[in-house]
């Protein structure tokens, strides 16, 4: 430092405001409004949270790549030779461009919808620990069973928005390379436009509870260390295993309980009538491991150390 | 309200190491306390512990008179922290960081929060770059949005863990302004340190850890009693002066060549030059060496510096 920044330095002593105010304990009871929205004053924690997720470039890119895919569907079925047409969900993009998203769904369900998952739940208490803002939410206090909740349920919004982009964009892009007059369900049936688009929903609805069971996964596995990049990679093995698993005919008794044994069981509420038992019973796994999973993150979290 | 901080046999054991070991803590309040050790002395460890990151093996402690174990959410929002050096998203600018923090905490009214960040960033001089992401903060700067963090609400007790870590002179100096008005308005603070000029210039208390113990705690004033005040006598006879030192009461009498030095004890000054001159000893000097608190710190946590553990 010369001379010259000493003296500048000195010259300038109120440069930094060091204005001490008397504390106020009153305001910290005084005059707070009572909030009585439906999460109460969880309501702006959640909100900084989904903020925190959906502004990150890495998740934004990730819902592009996830809005891409029932575009190159879309844009491969037309230009491609669809001669033959067959009751199955490819198949019937060239009558109906709703099972453009169909479609799409299928294709992003094994492995690009997990993976997102995994990255956002993954990352969900690891990311918090490795930068270190993880000792400073603690300490505001936010009690650690209520930062798990706001977490799953910014992963929960996750899950579902990714799941609405796939088949918006499949919407959109059925909508104007394809008809989009009645459709032609899988059992044979035809039913209008409208009424697809609720099944769409359901279908929609039936993704996004089978990816919210991934979601708890990584939550669960995002407790157990610093590294998040650890948390996400473990969560999408323990999904692909789950998925390969699944796919050895020997292992047929352990079929029924695997995580993602039903994941792929929403092609039944494309019949008509709606097959809903295997659907009723696909929930129902999805349900209990996801119990099982912020179960296991909640005994994990709530007596660790956190030396982060 | 009679203490910010106290715990009874506080201990952490990690493993089969015991980083911190049945620790006391007494801070009254509307004190500055000045936590002191060397690097490894369990320091921090104690603080995470005080805050509820890392759970004690043994011991309670309560923060504001309250039992922490019962009501740490009811007491820690009227606690401000820095633990460990700053950490924020290093994506999102120095203002959003704060509404994030702010946005969790359930006692903060959300209708005062502009005001409130706006208020924490300019105390600490950081008005200018609230804008600008976290990742181009400097290190100066990362510390200030740190202690801005726990200055959002007003606190009745600010846990601050080497709050002048990576600041320059005039960022430490400013920082010790601020604890030092913040004292003044009646909030304690409990100040961790492994440099002693700062604890000396601000603290009213301190306490010094070593190897996970707690070695000393008290009032700064004290703290010189526990000094050992030494004289020296310079003369020609220093096995004369030694003897006469020795009639005094003095202890741990040494000579050399050209002087003989002993711890003063009770004695005072005054009396024992004139016992030596009236001895026929011949004075050349006289000196009362009263060590400074780094002194009586090196000599309480023994290896001084020096990592332990």
């Amino acid at each position: 430092m010369s001379r010259a920044d000493v003296d500048a330095a000195a010259a300038q002593p109120g440069q930094v405001q060091v204005v001490a105010t008397p504390p106020a304990p009153s305001s910290l009871t005084g005059g707070r409004p009572v909030r009585k929205s439906l999460l109460g004053d969880h309501g702006r924690f959640l909100r900084s949270e989904l903020l925190m997720v959906f502004r990150r470039r890495r998740n934004l890119a990730i819902l592009v790549v996830l809005g891409v895919v029932p575009i190159l569907i879309g844009v491969a079925v037309k230009l491609g030779d669809h001669r033959e047409r067959g009751d199955t969900i490819f198949g019937g993009i060239t009558d109906n461009g709703l099972f453009a998203a169909l479609a799409a769904l299928l294709v992003v369900m094994p492995l690009f919808l997990p993976l997102g998952v995994a990255v956002v739940a993954g990352d969900a208490i690891s990311g918090e620990a490795s930068t270190g803002t993880l000792r400073y939410l603690l300490a505001v206090p936010v009690a650690r069973t209520r930062l798990l909740a706001v977490k799953f349920g910014g992963i929960l919004v996750w899950c579902a928005a990714s799941v609405v982009v796939v088949a918006a964009c499949g919407v959109i892009v059925g909508a104007i390379l394809f008809p989009s007059g009645e459709l032609t369900l899988l059992s044979g049936r035809t039913v209008s436009y409208a009424a697809g688009g609720y099944r769409l929903l359901l279908v929609c609805g039936y993704v996004a509870v089978s990816m919210a069971m991934v979601g708890a996964l990584g939550l669960f596995v995002s407790t157990m260390t610093e590294v998040p990049v650890a948390a996400m990679a473990a969560t999408l093995t323990l999904t692909i295993v789950s998925e390969v698993l699944d796919a050895v005919p020997q292992l047929s008794a352990l079929h029924p309980w695997l995580p993602s044994h039903y994941w792929l069981q929403w092609v039944d509420l494309l019949r008509d009538p709606m097959a809903t038992g295997a659907v009723g019973h696909g929930l129902l796994v999805s349900g209990a491991y996801i119990l099982i999973f912020l179960s296991l993150a909640w005994a994990r979290f709530s007596g660790k150390d956190v030396t982060s | 309200m009679t203490a910010a901080i106290s715990s009874a046999g506080l201990t952490k054991r990690f493993g089969k190491q015991v980083v911190v070991d049945a620790v006391n803590l007494n801070v009254p309040a509307g004190s500055v306390y000045g936590f002191l050790g060397p690097n490894g002395s369990g320091k921090t460890t104690t603080i995470r512990i005080l805050l509820g990151l890392v759970f004690p093996t043994a011991g309670t402690h309560a923060l504001l008179d309250k039992d922490f174990a019962a009501s740490a959410a009811e007491v820690l929002p009227r606690v401000g922290s820095l633990v460990e050096g700053p950490a924020f998203h290093p994506y999102l600018s120095g203002r959003a960081n704060l509404a994030r923090l702010d946005a969790a905490d359930r006692s903060a009214p959300v209708r005062t929060a502009r005001a409130r960040i706006g208020e924490a960033l300019e105390r600490v001089g950081l008005s200018a770059a609230a804008g600008k992401r976290y990742r181009n903060y400097s290190l100066g700067m990362r510390q200030r949005l740190g202690i801005a963090a726990a200055l959002l609400q007003p606190r009745e007790l600010l846990v601050l863990d080497e709050p002048t870590n990576g600041l320059d002179p005039q960022g430490t100096r400013e920082v010790r302004h601020l604890i030092t008005a913040l004292g003044r308005d009646g909030v304690t603070v409990f100040v961790s340190s492994h440099l002693l000029s700062e604890v000396e210039q601000v603290c009213s208390h301190v306490g010094v850890m070593s190897v996970g113990k707690m070695v000393w705690q008290g009032a700064l004033a004290d703290l010189a009693t526990q000094q050992r005040v030494r004289v020296q006598v310079r003369t020609g006879a220093p096995a004369d002066a030694a003897r006469v030192l020795g009639e005094l009461g003095l202890a741990e009498i040494a000579t050399d060549d050209d002087a003989a030095t002993a711890v003063l004890g009770a004695a005072d000054p005054e009396h024992v030059v004139a016992a030596l001159v009236a001895a026929g000893v011949g004075v050349r000097g006289f000196v009362v060496e009263r060590p400074n608190l780094e002194d009586v710190f090196v000599e309480l946590t023994g290896a001084g510096f020096d990592v332990s553990g």
